[in-house]
């Protein structure tokens, strides 16, 4: 544990309790991890039209995280969660920010939502599953506040 | 009865009649034919047309307990109810299997009441009304259960399987065409209550004396 980490008052042996309240991690929803299928290739974009984007932050200090990879899926009207065409990984900017361009996202099992995940070594692993407010929207945001795994 | 009484009941049956085939026709091929089907494996297709199906086949079964649709005897018509809470039985499995074969975590996720889309919890009511009406139906056959007692417990299972179906149904955003989701939505809430109503006051006309 580093010094800062110790100075910002970390406490608690299994997880790690942080100052900020607004920079705790991000937890997994309920659903976030259907239909995953890990090591989506990193991709350029999954169609057009749509757009998925969001930002990664380490927990506590709240600072941007570069080179993240973000896992993406949804169903759209080449098929649903599982059609391999719509699942596709992104990094994350400078400045913490993702964006994946996709075809439309369309209702599945009753809802128009997403998944995002962040699976890799780094940091605890996130699943999350965004609902849009409607069909028709032509996008949708997810943010993940990661803490070190 | 009398035969203006007669003359006018069987206007009604043939009116509803009609009025059932174009409720099983209607929503499913608009529901086969949604945009929203696109790409989708024929699990997930099965699964959601089944849906619509048993949705549809509330609308009849009521009409049918109650000798509102045909001119049969009512034990004929109960016989044919009977038949029909089969298939809609064999509806409700369809879409239940379709669907946890399209998605296995969505579905199991519905069925162990934690899937996070609020409709799923009326969809599990629905289906445990469901079960406890069939089985209450086999204990009925088997050994018999005093008439009140079952038209009590009959009456209020089917209740809730139409309750919370319409609601299930209702807040689903799928393949159905909204306004046929409307429409038979209002239609399987007439059929339940109306066929109470009737029944009620067939019954109140026969203990007159």
């Amino acid at each position: 544990m580093s010094l800062a980490a110790l100075a910002a008052g970390k406490s608690g042996l299994f997880s790690p309790a942080y100052a900020d309240e607004a920079l705790q991690p991000t937890k997994s929803m309920r659903g976030g991890s259907n239909n995953y299928s890990p090591g989506a290739p990193l991709v350029d974009n999954l169609g057009k039209g749509f757009l998925v984007h969001g930002s990664v932050l380490r927990a506590g200090s709240g600072e941007p995280l570069a080179n993240v990879r973000i896992q993406i899926w949804a169903a759209t009207a080449r098929g649903g969660e599982r059609e391999p065409s719509n699942h596709g990984s992104v990094l994350t900017a400078a400045d913490g920010s993702f964006k994946l361009e996709m075809s439309q996202i369309v209702p599945n099992f009753g809802q128009p939502h997403a998944h995002l995940a962040y699976d890799d070594a780094e940091f605890e692993t996130v699943f999350l599953r965004p609902v849009m407010g409607s069909a028709e929207d032509t996008s949708v945001q997810a943010h993940f506040i990661l803490a070190s795994a | 009865m009398s035969t203006l009484g007669l003359a006018l009941i069987n206007r009604i049956r043939q009116l509803l009649q009609a009025v059932c085939v174009f409720v099983i026709l209607v929503p499913f091929t608009l529901a086969a034919l949604s945009p929203l089907q696109s790409g989708r494996e024929i699990e997930y297709v099965a699964g959601a047309l089944a849906g619509v199906l048993a949705l549809s086949l509330l609308f009849i079964q009521p009409l049918l307990a109650a000798g509102l649709l045909s001119d049969i005897s009512l034990a004929r018509a109960r016989w044919w109810h009977r038949r029909v809470g089969v298939a809609l039985v064999v509806a409700v499995a369809v879409h239940i299997a379709g669907l946890f074969l399209a998605s296995p975590a969505d579905m199991s996720d519905a069925l162990l009441l934690v899937a996070p889309t609020p409709f799923s919890l009326y969809g599990v009511v629905a289906l445990w009304a469901l079960v406890l009406t069939v089985l209450s139906a086999l204990v009925r056959y088997r050994r018999g259960t005093r008439v009140s007692l079952w038209n009590a417990l009959h009456t209020t299972l089917t209740l809730v399987v139409v309750g919370a179906s319409i609601v299930h149904a209702w807040m689903i955003e799928g393949t159905m065409n909204g306004l046929s989701k409307t429409v038979l939505c209002i239609l399987v809430v007439l059929a339940s209550l109306g066929t109470l109503v009737y029944l009620k006051s067939v019954t109140a006309v026969s203990t007159r004396g």
